[in-house]
């Protein structure tokens, strides 16, 4: 099941006009900034489907860099997200790609600074509901249908075991998980889906943990 | 755990609960969350809908000039003494433009289940007020009620105009407003079934055809129609009226439809209101655009 809880229907309280192309286009460039875990520089971000062919009209450039300023869905400041980025020099580019997406909501973001970048593909799948598909290349096969996570971590032993044994402790069940990465000792990546939502000192916890470089809720 | 609607009545008639109370007890089952975690969450979203609504009938307008301020003009009519359709469904019908026209502006509002469908659930629900007197719990359960059978709706469907048209959108919430407003009344659990059928019924084939793309024309009317749509099929339903297509077809029936309908129809503003002379003409005006670009 795609929605999980009654507030997937009543709710996200947010700023209109639509929680498509607004409250889920925030919700995805959140996302990408807890995922980078800092503010970016620069932002490339494509819109694909009726993301571009209609995101002016609904805001949906102004919602995604509201989130990627870590703003909520229902933070008033979104109105002013371009503005705010501006004065804060981040460099902002939007593309309205012709090609026809697998889901007609469905956004690329790239964001950087002069020590990294990320990059992520999140559709949104209505009423504000999202799902990251693609994280710096690797596909992400999730169910959507139960809270996940994402960690970005260092090839290195222990770093699963030591996530696992987290989730342990704090009584939660694996449903399933996938572990890939881009070379031997080189970034990895788990996606974890759980069966009970995550309490932030979880995330906290797992963050706090050696090798670990960026963990974040994608799928509540 | 209920995956469709004619289980969740089973449910409700066998354990003899509301279906709101089956909707706390799935949420706390599946969140973990206490029961008054999950009722005052309820509470919040029922504040932002008052709000909006309130905000709504002082008069908005939208950014582009395309919507507002009709809510006022129903509210002055209903006031005349002279309409013809009754007080209380102009008032819901007005309530639901409020919402929708504050969305519009850019304002706060609360997706039910969308943004673009947020007008209909409180819309009906605050003017139920006068007839029914809820108490603020009695509201809180509207909103679970309404909730149940739109769950079921986005996990057997769809609830986004982009997916499946508009009957997804306004469609989805008029039937939620409608199985509300029966159990607010005093119904059963199956009559709230039959309310939402024979909404959605009635909201088969319609398409997303926001024109310039903005959630403003034809959305607030269909948000206005919704809410009537809902108060009828409930009255309807409270009647003993039933549907012979039970709920559960009609909602797989609503996803077919979706599934078979162009992509111009679904909110990519290509066909529809928003390909019309006029409908061109607004998009190039607003966005600055020569008119032979679209």
């Amino acid at each position: 099941m795609k929605y999980r809880s009654v507030f997937d229907i009543i709710g996200p309280v947010m700023i209109g006009p639509s929680s498509s192309h607004t409250a889920g286009a925030a919700r995805i460039g959140r996302v990408a900034r807890h995922l980078f875990d800092r503010e970016p520089k620069w932002a490339h971000i494509s819109f694909y489907g009726s993301f571009a062919k209609t995101y002016k009209g609904h805001g949906t450039d102004v919602a995604i860099v509201g989130g990627l300023l870590d703003f909520d869905t229902f933070d008033e400041r979104i109105k002013e997200s371009l503005e705010i980025a501006r004065k804060k020099k981040m460099k902002i580019t939007f593309r309205e790609e012709e090609a026809v997406p697998e889901h007609p909501n469905t956004a690329k973001i790239t964001v950087g600074d002069d020590d990294g970048e990320l990059e992520l593909v999140g559709i949104s799948i209505g009423g504000g509901k999202i799902e990251i598909v693609e994280l710096n290349g690797f596909k992400l096969r999730l169910s959507g249908h139960n809270p996940a996570i994402l960690v970005v971590h260092d090839d290195r032993f222990g770093a699963i075991a030591n996530v696992s044994n987290i989730l342990a402790k704090h009584q939660i069940n694996i449903g399933q998980m996938e572990v890939s990465r881009k070379e031997k000792g080189k970034m990895a990546l788990m996606t974890i889906e759980v069966d009970h939502n995550l309490e932030d000192q979880v995330i906290n916890e797992i963050t706090a943990l050696p090798n670990i470089t960026q963990v974040a809720r994608i799928v509540d | 755990m209920f995956r469709n609607v004619a289980e969740l009545v089973e449910l409700a008639d066998s354990k003899q609960k509301k279906i709101s109370t089956l909707m706390i007890e799935q949420e706390i089952e599946v969140t973990g969350k206490s029961r008054e975690q999950i009722i005052h969450q309820m509470g919040v979203n029922l504040d932002v809908m008052e709000q909006a609504v309130e905000k709504g009938l002082q008069g908005v307008r939208s950014v582009s000039g395309l919507t507002g301020g009709d809510a006022v003009l129903l509210q002055n009519y209903i006031k005349s003494g002279n309409s013809l359709s009754g007080e209380m469904l102009l008032d819901a019908v007005s309530k639901a433009v409020a919402t929708n026209e504050v969305n519009a502006a850019m304002g706060t509002i609360c997706a039910t289940p969308t943004a673009g469908s947020a007008g209909v659930v409180p819309g009906t629900l605050f003017a139920l007020q006068n007839k029914l007197k809820p108490n603020r719990e009695q509201k809180i359960e509207f909103l679970f009620t309404a909730g149940a059978f739109g769950f079921i709706v986005a996990n057997n469907a769809s609830i986004s105009g982009a997916a499946g048209g508009c009957q997804a959108e306004v469609g989805s919430a008029s039937g939620m407003a409608a199985a509300a407003i029966v159990e607010m009344a005093g119904g059963t659990p199956a009559q709230s079934a039959e309310a939402m059928a024979i909404t959605l019924k009635n909201m088969l084939g319609l398409v997303c055809d926001p024109v310039a793309g903005l959630v403003e024309v034809p959305c607030v009317k269909r948000n206005a129609m919704g809410a009537a749509n809902a108060m009828v099929a409930a009255d309807m339903a409270l009647a003993g009226i039933t549907s012979r297509i039970p709920c559960d077809e009609v909602i797989d029936a609503m996803y077919k439809i979706g599934q078979t309908m162009p992509s111009a129809l679904r909110e990519t503003a290509q066909g529809g209101l928003a390909a019309t002379p006029t409908g061109r003409e607004l998009e190039a005006k607003i966005f600055g655009l020569p008119l032979n670009k679209k």
